[in-house]
C-alpha cells in the first residue's frame, strides 16, 4: 500500500498525459502524416527545391484530382462497399464534358454539369443495384464499368474525342486565384469541406457510418438505409466524373484510358488514411493525408529517377508496410 | 429427409446452370459460325476460353475462403514475362523453366496468404498492393515486350490432338484432375469451404483456418502462373502490360460470378467458374458471329455481362423475410 501515492507523482501524471494523447490521436493519422514529413525530408535531402512553395503547391494541385475522386471512394468504403467503376466513370465525366463543349455556347456553359450529371446517373444505377436488388457492390460496379466503357466507345467511335475542354474547365483545373493558390486545390478544399459537413453534421453521414458498422442494426433503428446507400453511390459517381472533368480541363482534352490510373490509388489513399475497408470507421482528414502521401510518393520516386518497375515495387511495399503497422484486423478468437 | 440425389442437385445447382447456359450459347455460336465447327475454330475458341478458365479457377480458390485476389492478373503477367526468358532451349532446360515459373507463381500466392493470415490485412487491399509489386517485378524482367519460348512445346499445347480435340481442353482437364479434385476432396479443401461460410464458426470447431487459407492462396498463385505460361505459349512473347493484367483480374471476377461461386465465400466450385469463363468468352464470340458493328461490341458485351451477372447475384428471390436482406 505504501506505493499507492506514487501514482499521483509527477512521472505518473506524465504517463497519464501521454496515455490520453495516445488515445486521442488516431494512430493511422499520426503514421500517415509522419510518413508525409518523412517523404518530404528524404526529398529535401535529394534536392532543396523539394521544400519550395512552388513545388508543394504543384504537388497539391496534382493531388487534388485524386482527392476529389478519393472523396467519392471514401463514402462508398465507409458503407462497407467498394466502387470498381471509377476508371470509366472518370472517363465518362471527362468525355461528356468535352463533348458538351462542342455543342455550342449553351453546351460550353453546361459542360461541367453535364459531365457530373452523367457520372451521377451511372452511380445511381449502381446504387439501385446495390441498395434495392442487393447485388454485391463489387459485381454491380464492375458491370457498370464495362457498360460505361461500351457507351463511350460508341459515343467516340473508338478514338479519343477531338473536342477540347471548355474555358471554365481549364480555369478550374489549371488557373490560379488568390495568392497563386491553384484553383484545383480550392476545388478540392470545397469538395472536402462539403464531405466533412455531410459525413459529420447530417443524418445522411451518421447513417453512412451506421450502415458501415452493421446495416441490419441501422435498418432496425429506422434509418432509411436503402435510400442512403443509393445516394452514396450516386455521390461517388458524381465525384468520380467531376475528377474526370478536372482532368480533362488539366489536359485540355479527354482520353480513352484517362481514368485507369485512379482506381487503385483512390482505394489505397482511403485505406492508408485509416478508413476501414470493412466500413463504419474513418475520417476525411485521414483520406486527405492518404491522397497527399500517395501523390508525394509517386512524385519523389519519379524525381529520383527511379526506373518504372522500382516505382511500382516501392509503391506496393509502402502500402503493405504501413498497413501492417496500423491497419491490422482483429484475431478470429477476439 | 432429402434424398442423396436431390441433395447433390441442390449443392451443384449453380454449377449445372452455368454448364447449361454455356452449352446453349456455344451451340448457337457453332451453328452460326460461317466456317462451321472445324478443328481450327474449336482450337482458337478453346485456347482463349481455357486461358480465362484457369485464371477464374485461381480466383475461385480465394473467393471460396470469402477473400478476393486482385493480383491474379499481375501474377499471370509476371509468369508470362518470366516464362518468355526461361522456358526455352533443350527439353531439360524447358522443364526446369516451367517448374521455375510455377514455383514463382506459388510463391506470389503464398506471400498474399501470409500477409492476409498473419498480417491480418483485408485481402482486397493486400492484393492491390502486392499486385503492384508483382507488376513491378514483371516490368523489371521485360521493360519492352519480347523474349522467346520453346516453340514445339507451345505448339503442342495450343494446337489440337490427333482426334481434332483442342489440346488446351486436355490441359484444362489435367489441371482440374491434378489440382482442383484433390483440393476439393481433401480435409484442407473442406476447411476452405468452412472458413468461407463462417470463419468464427470454423475456428471454434477446430478447423485449421490458417492452413486452409494459406493453401487456397498458394494454389491460386500457382494457377495464375499456369495461365501466364499459357499466355506465353499463345503469344510466343512476354509483355508487361498493366492493362492486360487488370483486364484479366476483372474478367476472372466476372467469370467466377457467372459460374455461380458466391462472392461471400463458402459456396460454388471451380468447375462452375470454368464454365463461367467459357460462357464469358462465348458471349464475345457470339457478337462477332452475328456481325454486330465492332463499335457496339463493347457496349453489348457490357450489357449482356451485367444482365447475366446481376441475375446470378440477385438475392431477392431467396429472401425469406425483410431482415434477411441486411445480413
Amino acid at each position: 500500500m505504501a506505493e499507492a501515492p506514487s501514482a499521483t507523482t509527477r512521472s505518473g501524471r506524465i504517463v497519464d498525459i501521454v496515455d490520453t494523447l495516445r488515445r486521442r490521436i488516431d494512430p493511422a493519422l499520426a503514421w500517415a502524416f509522419g510518413c508525409i514529413v518523412l517523404v518530404l525530408l528524404v526529398g529535401s535531402l535529394y534536392s532543396s527545391s523539394f521544400l519550395s512553395p512552388q513545388y508543394l503547391l504543384q504537388q497539391l494541385k496534382v493531388a487534388s484530382f485524386l482527392g476529389v475522386i478519393a472523396t467519392g471512394t471514401m463514402i462508398v468504403v465507409l458503407l462497407g462497399q467498394i466502387d470498381l467503376s471509377v476508371p470509366w466513370v472518370v472517363a465518362v465525366g471527362g468525355m461528356m464534358a468535352t463533348a458538351a463543349t462542342g455543342w455550342g455556347p449553351l453546351g460550353e456553359a453546361m459542360a461541367i454539369p453535364v459531365g457530373i450529371g452523367c457520372g451521377v446517373a451511372l452511380g445511381l444505377v449502381s446504387g439501385i443495384g446495390v441498395a434495392f436488388l442487393r447485388i454485391p457492390s463489387m459485381v454491380v460496379t464492375l458491370a457498370m464499368n464495362a457498360v460505361a466503357q461500351g457507351l463511350m466507345v460508341v459515343h467516340t467511335g473508338g478514338f479519343s474525342p477531338q473536342d477540347s475542354s471548355s474555358r471554365a474547365m481549364r480555369f478550374l483545373a489549371t488557373g490560379n486565384s488568390v495568392f497563386g493558390i491553384p484553383n484545383a486545390v480550392l476545388v478540392w478544399v470545397a469538395v472536402g469541406a462539403a464531405a466533412v459537413f455531410l459525413l459529420t453534421r447530417t443524418t445522411f453521414g451518421r447513417t453512412v457510418y451506421a450502415i458501415g458498422n452493421r446495416e441490419r442494426a441501422a435498418y432496425l433503428s429506422g434509418a432509411r438505409t436503402r435510400t442512403v446507400v443509393m445516394t452514396a453511390f450516386a455521390l461517388a459517381g458524381g465525384l468520380s466524373a467531376f475528377g474526370g472533368v478536372l482532368l480533362a480541363g488539366y489536359a485540355s482534352k479527354a482520353a480513352q484510358a484517362m481514368g485507369d490510373p485512379y482506381l487503385l490509388p483512390a482505394i489505397a489513399a482511403v485505406v492508408l488514411g485509416g478508413t476501414s475497408i470493412l466500413g463504419g470507421r474513418g475520417s476525411y482528414i485521414g483520406t486527405v493525408a492518404g491522397v497527399i502521401l500517395i501523390t508525394l510518393l509517386q512524385s519523389i520516386l519519379s524525381v529520383m529517377q527511379m526506373p518504372e518497375y522500382g516505382r511500382h515495387v516501392t509503391y506496393g511495399v509502402v502500402i503493405v508496410a504501413m498497413l501492417l503497422i496500423y491497419g491490422r484486423g482483429r484475431r478470429t478468437a477476439e | 429427409m432429402i434424398s442423396d440425389r436431390s441433395f447433390w442437385l441442390r449443392e451443384h445447382k449453380a454449377t449445372l446452370l452455368a454448364f447449361a447456359a454455356f452449352v446453349v450459347m456455344f451451340t448457337i455460336y457453332a451453328a452460326n459460325h460461317p466456317a462451321g465447327l472445324n478443328a481450327n475454330v474449336a482450337t482458337t475458341a478453346a485456347n482463349k476460353g481455357v486461358l480465362l478458365a484457369i485464371v477464374a479457377m485461381a480466383q475461385t480458390l480465394v473467393v471460396l475462403t470469402s477473400g478476393i485476389d486482385l493480383s491474379v492478373g499481375m501474377v499471370m503477367i509476371l509468369a508470362n514475362c518470366l516464362a518468355s526468358s526461361i522456358v526455352v532451349g533443350s527439353p531439360l532446360m524447358t522443364t526446369v523453366g516451367v517448374v521455375g515459373v510455377l514455383l514463382v507463381g506459388a510463391m506470389c500466392g503464398a506471400i498474399n496468404g501470409v500477409i492476409v493470415i498473419f498480417g491480418r490485412l483485408q485481402p482486397i487491399v493486400t492484393t492491390i498492393a502486392t499486385g503492384a509489386v508483382y507488376y513491378g517485378a514483371a516490368l523489371a524482367l521485360r521493360p519492352v515486350p519480347g523474349g522467346d519460348v520453346n516453340t514445339s512445346l507451345a505448339d503442342a499445347l495450343t494446337g489440337h490432338l490427333p482426334g481434332g480435340v483442342p489440346a488446351s481442353l486436355a490441359l484444362l482437364l489435367a489441371v482440374v484432375a491434378v489440382i482442383w479434385m484433390p483440393f476439393r476432396r481433401s480435409a484442407i479443401g473442406r476447411a476452405a469451404y468452412a472458413v468461407g461460410s463462417s470463419e468464427v464458426a470454423a475456428y471454434m470447431s477446430g478447423v485449421p483456418v490458417r492452413r486452409a487459407k494459406f493453401v487456397a492462396y498458394t494454389l491460386s498463385g500457382l494457377l495464375a502462373s499456369m495461365a501466364g505460361l499459357f499466355v506465353t505459349f499463345i503469344t510466343y512473347t512476354g509483355e508487361a502490360s498493366a492493362a492486360n493484367g487488370n483486364t484479366y483480374t476483372l474478367y476472372s471476377i466476372a467469370a467466377v460470378v457467372l459460374g455461380g461461386v458466391s462472392l461471400f465465400g463458402g459456396s460454388g466450385s471451380a468447375i462452375g467458374a470454368i464454365f463461367g469463363a467459357l460462357m464469358f468468352r462465348t458471349i464475345g464470340d457470339l457478337l462477332f458471329v452475328f456481325n454486330v458493328e465492332p463499335l457496339w461490341q463493347p457496349l453489348f458485351q457490357g450489357v449482356v455481362l451485367s444482365a447475366a451477372v446481376c441475375l446470378g447475384a440477385v438475392r431477392l428471390l431467396r429472401v425469406r423475410n425483410r431482415l434477411d436482406l441486411y445480413g
